[in-house]
């Protein structure tokens, strides 16, 4: 097992390498001086374009710009991002955290819904439950989350006044930047709650509950889909017919045997999830407005900050290749019958 | 066509698909007819942009003269959506299309000749698959500049890796049957082999997965579009409409749903479209794969 992560791990740096490379390629498509005026905020600088482009060698080959590149990032230097306004590492302890908080809000929602309602669905195949299971959970996959993400606005902030956009309200803001204000662990739902700051934890999990709304109902049909194929699978196998004709109460067959079986798959897909959510969440973000890696990743991209790119696309690498090793992992786990490694 | 009629056997079994048949058909319809829905006025040069009535920047609500109101700018947004019908079909058959072939060439090519190639390949697919895939997408369209075509292209760009993985698998499992061990003996040349018997053997399963992924691909290119990053303002696109609807949610005093049509129409247009796909997706699933039989 511990070979087999190491391996896994060793692939980790490759990756890195090979996505900012990457990056590092397509933006060779813009010239040197379009790349250098990135670098430029006022108009009367327009005259230091060679300085600029020299300074940080933009006319070398794309190879030794990456070289320079690689060492400051190996001094634990990331850069500045301009979208941020704020250094690359600093953004990234800054947003990581909303983003973190806003998937675990929307995560177990997810995992019990989606877990329920497929069994519900297997259970009871081809029969009303189903069909309008299946039903709902497709539309929502057929649902684009800026669709939903503004009608839910619609209704709920500009007709109810329930759910503003956002992270928090001024007052919120204001608080949580007092010095008094202690940030023991970077989630602002646990931290309000240790500052004994109810109203603040009120309204903070208030504009989290249309994301993950939002999320809940676009991202639940994956999982019911797997669950109730799965469960399909387990309820036609030998060893449920076997349970049956011991007299076993259906109840039990289901919940004891089959279901036991069936949650493998889930379960290797639920951490591809939780760290999909933790990577990719950027429509919904943007649409919320909510101060999130996604949002942020994708305004930098937008206007080609790149510092901004790279950081947030390497954190998203990041997590891609740790869910894969994980979901591999707990693949081993639940299932004792598969050896890792080999 | 007994394959089709087999096939028609099982779409009218099951309602779901059917409704899928339907919409598709229906959205099939409409970009067909759409200069006789929605005839473009004498003389204009493109008949995707959205003629214009005025330029008040407040919306108007659906009325005889525009049936599906105006949205920010005066766009008609009745003629926008009939001819953004066309270009929803025009963006997700050529994206789907074009990446399944690039993802059957490289895959092919990959659980073909494996060794370096396969290796080459296979560690630039994922790498490829490690982006986050809106993110790619953003920064090629930023670094080509803004358009529908670019559009297109980015979302080709982050959509044909996992056919190419697909595809590699089924190419090494085909590639040792006994029929290509025969075409070899006979003298076949490695591009005879891989087009005439190893690729006709082994895309089925690309296919049930790309026409399960052509809704996901009209959602992220509408994500682009809904970003400013698709066409330009004016265009008959279905996602640049919604994001004209963007600054609208609120309605004015009084009348919180004043807007309503900007949100709604283009957002009931995306997903029916995209839904219609799935279901027609499920239902070539069910026929091509022989396993959910």
């Amino acid at each position: 097992m511990l070979k087999f992560c190491l391996k896994r791990l060793a692939f980790l740096p490759l990756v890195m390498f090979g996505v900012t490379f990457l990056l590092f390629f397509c933006l060779q498509f813009l010239s040197p001086e379009m790349r250098a005026s990135l670098y430029i905020k006022d108009p009367r600088q327009l005259s230091q374009l060679e300085a600029v482009i020299e300074k940080y060698g933009l006319r070398k080959p794309m190879p030794v710009q990456y070289a320079i590149w690689l060492k400051q990032v190996v001094r634990g230097d990331l850069g500045y991002s301009e979208t941020a306004k704020m250094p690359v590492a600093e953004a990234i302890r800054a947003f990581f955290p909303a983003t973190f908080e806003l998937t675990l809000l929307t995560f177990f929602p997810i995992l019990i819904v989606g877990v329920f309602f497929g069994v519900l669905s297997a259970v009871y195949k081809d029969r009303l439950v189903d069909h309008i299971t299946r039903f709902v959970a497709i539309t929502g996959y057929s649902l684009p989350s800026f669709v939903l993400g503004l009608v839910l606005l619609m209704v709920f902030y500009g007709r109810l006044h329930w759910f503003p956009p956002g992270r928090y309200t001024l007052e919120t803001d204001m608080l949580v930047h007092l010095d008094s204000f202690r940030h023991y662990t970077g989630l602002l739902t646990l931290d309000c709650l240790l500052n004994r700051e109810g109203g603040a934890f009120v309204d903070v999990v208030k504009h989290m509950i249309l994301p993950a709304c939002t999320l809940l109902y676009i991202s639940v049909a994956l999982l019911l889909r797997i669950t109730r194929s799965s469960m399909l699978e387990e309820l036609s196998k030998d060893y449920v017919r076997t349970a049956r004709a011991k007299g076993l109460p259906e109840r039990v067959v289901i919940r004891k045997h089959a279901l036991a079986n069936a949650l493998i798959p889930v379960v290797t897909l639920s951490s591809l999830l939780f760290i999909g959510l933790l990577g990719g969440v950027v429509i919904t973000e943007t649409v919320f407005d909510f101060p999130g890696i996604g949002r942020w990743g994708v305004q930098a991209a937008q206007q080609l900050d790149v510092p901004g790119v790279l950081g947030s696309t390497m954190l998203a690498a990041f997590l891609f290749v740790m869910a894969n090793l994980i979901s591999d992992m707990l693949y081993a786990v639940v299932d004792p019958r598969i050896r890792v490694g080999g | 066509m007994p394959r089709l009629k087999r096939a028609w056997k099982t779409v009218k079994r099951r309602p779901m698909s059917l409704l899928g048949v339907a919409l598709i058909g229906f959205f099939l319809a409409v970009a067909v007819l759409a200069p006789v829905l929605a005839p473009p006025e004498a003389g204009t040069r493109d008949a995707y942009i959205i003629p214009q009535t005025g330029y008040s920047p407040d919306p108007v609500r659906p009325s005889k003269e525009h049936r599906f109101g105006t949205t920010e700018q005066q766009y008609d947004l009745y003629y926008g959506m009939v001819w953004g019908t066309r270009t929803a079909f025009k963006v997700a058959l050529k994206v789907v299309g074009f990446s399944v072939i690039i993802g059957v060439l490289l895959g092919g090519a990959a659980g073909f000749y494996g060794g370096w190639v396969d290796e080459c390949l296979m560690r630039f697919t994922d790498v490829v698959l490690a982006f986050p895939d809106l993110v790619l997408a953003v920064v090629i369209v930023a670094i080509m500049g803004p358009s529908l075509e670019h559009v297109m292209y980015s979302v080709m760009a982050v959509s044909w890796p996992s056919y190419a993985r697909l595809m590699r698998g089924d190419v090494m499992s085909v590639k040792e049957r006994d029929f290509v061990a025969a075409a070899r003996a006979l003298g076949a040349s490695d591009a005879r082999i891989l087009f005439r018997h190893i690729i006709p053997n082994s895309i089925y399963p690309v296919l049930v997965v790309a026409s399960l992924s052509t809704g996901s691909v009209v959602i992220t290119a509408a994500a682009l579009s809904f970003l400013g990053l698709g066409a330009p303002v004016g265009y008959a696109d279905w996602g640049q409409l919604i994001s004209l609807s963007r600054n609208w949610i609120l309605g004015s005093s009084g009348n919180p749903f004043e807007y309503w049509h900007t949100v709604f129409i283009p957002g009931i247009a995306i997903f029916l479209f995209v839904l219609g796909w799935n279901l027609l997706g499920d239902a070539v699933r069910d026929i091509l794969d022989p396993r959910q039989k």
